[in-house]
């Protein structure tokens, strides 16, 4: 309909009729012409303003109609048009009507874009409920059944999600119907078809009486399980969930069982992944016998799988799957059948694999208990802080707190220290930012003596870091651990060496003083701030490189409002005049920036306004690179200033060329 | 990879001449054997002859085979080249065999000719003895020497002695390549989902492969043995075993890719009975990339067997091969990856509407459908294959489409990415296109006019403005009537524009009002108010003289009608990550069972 557009024919040809009634409808037969796919899109949005000024019937007879006939246009505005139409009954008239809406949602669930498709499934589920249990019957479950027999596999695909909304409203013999339809989907020839029937499988199990469960879905999930495509199979593990959870225990080791056993020793290592992946629903809807018997040793056979994507999914159920045994005998079968496996997989040739145990082990210490812990997962613990990848080591360090609570960190610090410091001189700087976020937790965890003695000066590296996100971290580090030690330690151990820093030859480092402060100031309060901050900033002001001046002025308009009005007027406000004079134009633009905030809090007198910071921190850098340019400004100049924000430093290492 | 280059499709096109495919002589080697075997062959099977087809009456023929998948994406750059301290391979779990000890048999054309057969079957079955080369590449080296000498004689064997293929030797022959090959494709050791990134991610090697190129290499020469018999071997070669072989296109290992694609040709050359059911087969494949994974590494080899397919389709087209090129071929175009298999992927289009110009107008609609919109490269391909489609677009096909089709055009002619503007402005140096635009200039020119004339001044790359000021005189030496029109027009439409929008507002305002009476309103809490619609453009020269125009017109465009045509590689390496020496050398390595894939006419 985009197409159709001719230049001559203006929205305002809509005008010429004369029925003010029939206008909304005309407007949006302009406006779903426009060449503009963006306005297309904003008036299907508006589809229901539409609809309240055409009124119920109107929309009804006209509107809905006119939907129907010309659906065809880019997926972007069909999906909107789907999701529009969810949400629809009431303006057709409330749910006697809701009927009317299945013709457009109908050729929106055959379109081939799978978003669109879906989307109009949903819409559909949506008024399934809507519908009376008699207009389910005459207009529903017929729509459900053209859908499943379609000629293209997107009708039928999207006929997969729609059995088990009508299915519990229907009378009996619809119901046996709908239930043929689903069988035939299960056994299509199109395996999209077969993958969309068995992702539905076991919603529609759910919905089915438990006779049917037995007589009708059995089967198929077991067809489905041992399908040609291992697409198809890994569906039917899923379903396998929601089945099991239906069946008696009988049941379930007679008709279900089997094909579990063989899904766990699929020939597809997807297969295998997906029953690795799913253990815990599996565990929980077969129950413990069952588990004892089946699971325990195909789940040792997927610890030791060949496949490394396989061991790795594995190894992120092994805490999950233990937590879940029956509290009696639980540490009996760990320690005998699982325990052994786990200790083979600390030594594993994948790394993910590793990493994915190292997530999950410390939490094994709660459900085992001391004894146990130091005795046979301390040496795993250890063995893994030592490991040759580092997200093994950050895995275990960042779920330190499960073992402080069994055994105390102090039995793992020895190591651990080693561990850290090795991460935080990684050369890759992602691994040193990750262990930098860890950081606050250690502290918490180790104590302030500990981490004086040990790990305040890696803390302090960070900030001379030759990576910007590292310093970046590392100064809201900082921040963290004055929240965490609180504003005395801060005094004595941090602002020191932060403010050493304002003298540093390197002007990135200088740079890094000020943003500590920025992200200080108010972790200290007033008095560090007025007292000990502040006179370096004002010095700062002097800087030979632009980039540190204008930071000085971003940072006086960031702890303005910590500091006291006498203050901002004697010490700050004359520095950001002179800024305001300097003769490079960002320092002047971002002193104009700071005078103004300053100005606004001192006319406000002493009220601490909130407000004020809001504009200071990000604003201020969109707005400088809105700000209209001058016309002889290159942008050249706008090296130094873009490096501040980038990764690599190479540019930012120069000092600005003026 | 970079852009299939014109140039380098050239030798196959002029060798054609009139004739269709499999009648030049240059298309490679694969293909003269291929006619010596149909006259050495004893029985003439049911395998397709090459027939001679009238020639086309179309106005650029394109080539007759379909162009060749590369087997490296990655050409060696210049960059770092590093050996990795883990080898990027991988094979597949392998049920290794229980008993791995070979004993070396005797060699076959020692042994009384009487004698051969059992000893070519005992070979056959020594060979279905599987070893590992992943784990423990070291193991069994003794054995796997015995194997790997004994599937080397076994190629030598079957390609140079006659009357070996006896019918004992079928499913014993069918039967080792399935166990030695049918496997589950281990996991990706790249990242998978939205990380995967096909033009720059190395492929991982198949560790097993010296043991199984040997063992496609001696399939391949099983099955164009002239003493093959397909009607023998249809009972071993039957819809599963062709499953399972398509399975294997998945295959990370570019050389097991390039065998699997020479047989599966073969096979569907040789076997009518598999036909449909091998194409309804890739149409899943298909399907489930389209719209479920966007991830398999076969496309382009599916597409280059497909394109073979489709060069031999009999007219008139079935109705099902339309269907394949709406539903499938089309929707192609919208995968993340097309740059992997477009060259594949554009010779089949184009191979169909040669067959069929009736087709042009919803193959067109459908680009224009999936035309890509944040996507530059990959619109940098759409106008690639859109000029291979106008240049064999039927003047007649060309009327109806060019409305929609110019609109885009302009579209693209206005893109803020200079190669998009750049290529679509290339279609102003294609003869044939201007003369369609020439013979349609009342209706193109309107539409094309106004991106031209605000680009003109706006666009910020130089190099547009020459090409676009070209444009603007090829305009309006076709017609300076209709030129001074549309620019009289131009200034008319935009005093209008601002007006419109303004109406627009006051429109939605009106309706707003209206559903204000409706006792439901606040029920249906209006949506937020939309964000206006900029358009893209900004300054525009408002009172420009026409006069003036025609002037810059003049001189600005004379200096680049000279070498316009040459065209770039469009696509390069994003990075100059290190590549890894054995794989580069590994891929070098391997030698192409077949250049290019002949034509599979279509049984009537």
């Amino acid at each position: 309909m985009a197409g159709a557009a001719g230049p001559g024919t203006g929205p305002g040809a809509a005008r010429g009729d004369g029925d003010d009634s029939l206008y909304p409808i005309a407007v949006l037969i302009d406006e779903l012409r426009n060449e503009d796919v963006q306005l297309r899109l904003n008036s299907i949005k508006k589809l229901s303003t539409i609809a309240l000024a055409l009124g119920v019937e109107r929309t009804r007879t006209e509107l809905l109609p006119f939907l129907t006939d010309t659906i065809y246009d880019e997926d972007e505005v069909l999906l909107a048009l789907a999701e529009q139409l969810g949400n629809f009954t009431g303006l057709v008239g409330g749910p006697d009507f809701a009927h009317c809406l299945l013709p457009p949602l109908e050729s929106l669930a055959t379109v081939e874009e799978t978003v669109v498709r879906d989307k109009a499934v949903e819409s559909l589920r949506q008024i399934s409920q809507e519908h009376t249990p008699v207009a389910l019957e005459a207009h529903f479950v017929p729509l459900v059944k053209r859908l499943a027999s379609g000629d293209w596999f997107t009708s039928r695909t999207s006929a997969c999600g729609l059995f088990s909304v009508c299915y519990p409203r229907a009378s009996n013999a619809v119901k046996a119907e709908i239930r043929q339809h689903f069988r035939s989907l299960c056994s299509d020839d199109t395996p999209m078809v077969r993958r969309a029937a068995a992702s539905k499988l076991g919603e529609f199990a759910k919905v089915l009486e438990l006779d049917s469960v037995k007589s009708e879905i059995v089967p198929l999930f077991t067809n489905l399980a041992s399908d040609e495509q291992d697409s198809v199979r890994l569906l039917a593990v899923e379903a396998c969930v929601s089945i099991a959870q239906l069946l008696s225990q009988d049941d379930l080791e007679a008709l279900v069982m089997p094909t579990l056993r063989q899904a766990a020793e699929d020939k597809s290592w997807r297969v295998r992944y997906m029953v690795a992946d799913k253990f815990s629903e599996l565990q929980k809807a077969v129950g413990p016998k069952i588990t004892l018997n089946d699971l325990i040793p195909a789940f040792q056979n997927l610890l030791k799988d060949c496949e490394a994507e396989v061991r790795a999914a594995a190894a992120h159920k092994v805490k999950e799957l233990c937590e879940n045994l029956p509290t009696e005998g639980r540490e009996t079968i760990i320690m005998n059948q699982i325990l052994p496996f786990i200790k083979e997989l600390v030594s594993d040739t994948n790394q993910h694999v590793k990493s994915a145990l190292a997530s999950v082990i410390m939490g094994l210490s709660t459900i085992l208990g001391k004894e146990n812990t130091i005795e046979h997962l301390l040496p795993l613990f250890l063995a893994q802080l030592k490991d040759e990848c580092p997200e093994v080591r950050l895995n275990i360090i960042s779920n330190l707190d499960c073992v402080n609570e069994v055994i105390g960190i102090r039995q793992l610090s020895q190591s651990l220290l080693p561990a850290i410091v090795e991460l935080a001189e990684d050369a890759k700087w992602r691994v040193r930012l990750a262990i930098i976020e860890y950081m606050p937790l250690l502290a918490g965890q180790l104590g302030v003596e500990f981490f004086d003695e040990k790990l305040n000066s890696l803390c302090m590296a960070w900030l001379v870091d030759h990576v910007y996100a590292i310093r970046e971290a590392a100064t809201s580090n900082l921040m963290k651990l004055v929240q965490k030690f609180g504003t005395e330690w801060a005094q004595n151990t941090i602002v020191p060496k932060v403010l050493v820093m304002a003298n540093d030859p390197n002007y990135l480092h200088r740079m890094t003083t000020l943003f500590c402060i920025n992200a200080l100031s108010e972790a200290c309060g007033q008095e560090i701030t007025t007292k000990q901050m502040l006179p370096i900033v004002l010095k700062m002001a002097g800087d030979q490189v632009a980039n540190v001046r204008f930071n000085v002025a971003k940072s006086l308009q960031k702890i303005g409002p910590i500091l006291d009005t006498d203050a901002l007027q004697e010490e700050v406000k004359p520095v950001l005049q002179k800024l305001g004079q300097d003769e490079d134009m960002d320092v002047k633009y971002f002193a104009q920036e700071a005078i103004s905030a300053v100005a606004q809090r001192l006319t406000k007198l002493d009220f601490p306004v909130k407000d004020n910071e809001e504009p200071s921190a990000p604003g201020a850098d969109k707005n400088h690179f809105l700000r209209p340019r001058g016309p002889g400004e290159d942008t050249g100049k706008f090296v130094p200033l873009m490096s501040r924000h980038t990764e690599s430093e190479r540019l930012g290492w120069f000092p600005r060329r003026q | 990879m970079p852009y299939k280059l014109k140039k380098e499709k050239e030798p196959p096109k002029l060798a054609k001449g009139t004739a269709k495919p499999s009648s030049s002589s240059k298309d490679g080697g694969g293909e003269s054997t291929d006619e010596a075997q149909a006259q050495s062959q004893p029985q003439p099977q049911p395998q397709p002859q090459p027939q001679p087809q009238p020639p086309s009456s179309n106005k650029r023929p394109s080539n007759s085979t379909p162009p060749p998948t590369q087997l490296s994406k990655i050409k060696y750059s210049g960059g770092p080249q590093i050996v990795k301290k883990e080898r990027r391979q991988s094979s597949s779990r392998f049920n290794l065999s229980k008993n791995r000890e070979l004993q070396k048999l005797p060699a076959l054309k020692d042994s009384p000719t009487q004698e051969r057969e059992e000893l070519f079957i005992q070979k056959l079955r020594q060979c279905c003895v599987l070893f590992d080369f992943v784990s423990d590449p070291l193991s069994d080296l003794k054995f796997k020497e015995v194997k790997r000498a004994g599937l080397n004689e076994m190629v030598e064997y079957i390609t140079h002695s006659r009357d070996v293929v006896t019918e004992a030797i079928y499913p014993e022959a069918v039967t080792m390549f399935s166990v030695n090959l049918f496997r589950t494709l281990p996991p990706s050791s790249n990242p998978t989902g939205a990380e995967f990134d096909p033009e720059e991610d190395e492929p991982t090697l198949e560790a097993a492969w010296p043991h199984l190129q040997l063992v496609y290499e001696f399939f391949l020469r099983f099955l164009e043995s002239p003493d093959f018999q397909p009607n023998i071997a249809k009972k071993y070669i039957d819809q599963k075993f062709v499953l399972a072989l398509l399975d294997l296109f998945d295959s990370e290992d570019p050389r097991e890719r390039d065998f699997l694609k020479t047989i599966l040709h073969r096979i569907y050359g040789k076997f009518l009975g598999l036909r449909a059911y091998i194409r309804r087969q890739i149409n899943h494949i298909f399907y489930r990339f389209i719209y479920e994974t966007e991830h398999h590494n076969g496309i382009a080899e599916l597409l280059e067997i497909l394109g073979s397919i489709i060069n031999g389709f009999a007219l008139p087209l079935k109705e099902e091969h339309k269907m394949f090129l709406i539903r499938v071929l089309l929707p192609l175009h919208k995968v993340k990856s097309l740059s992997v298999y477009h060259p594949q992927l554009a010779y089949c289009v184009v191979q169909f509407l040669e067959k069929e110009s009736s087709l042009t107008e919803p193959v067109i609609v459908g680009l224009l459908k999936f035309w890509p919109k944040t996507h530059s490269p990959k619109e940098v391909m759409f106008l690639n294959e859109l000029e291979e489609i106008l240049d064999v677009i039927e003047p007649s096909e060309f009327s109806k489409v060019m409305e929609p089709l110019f609109r885009q055009l302009a579209k693209c002619v206005s893109s803020p990415h200079f190669q998009v503007a750049e290529r679509a402005l290339y279609y102003w140096n294609n003869e044939y296109i201007m003369s369609l635009i020439s013979d349609n200039a009342a209706r193109v020119l309107p539409i094309m006019f106004p991106a031209l004339y605000r680009n003109s001044k706006s666009h910020w790359n130089k190099t547009i403005h020459g090409l676009i000021y070209n444009a603007l005189k090829l305009f309006m030496e076709m017609n300076q009537k209709l030129f001074d029109d549309c620019t009289q027009q131009y200034k008319a439409e935009k005093q209008k524009g601002r007006f419109r929008m303004k109406e627009r507002e006051e429109m939605w305002q009106k309706i707003e009002e209206l559903a204000r009476l409706n006792p439901q309103y606040p029920m249906f809490r209006a949506p937020p108010p939309l964000p206006p619609v900029y358009s893209m453009e900004t300054e525009t020269p408002t009172a420009e003289d026409i006069q003036l125009l025609k002037r810059t017109v003049e001189t600005e465009a004379v200096q680049m009608l000279k070498d316009i045509k040459k065209e770039k590689v469009l696509l390069r390496r994003k990075s100059e990550l290190p590549q890894d020496v054995y794989t580069i050398k590994a891929l070098e390595a391997h030698k192409r069972a077949e250049e290019f894939l002949t034509a599979s006419q279509e049984a009537l």
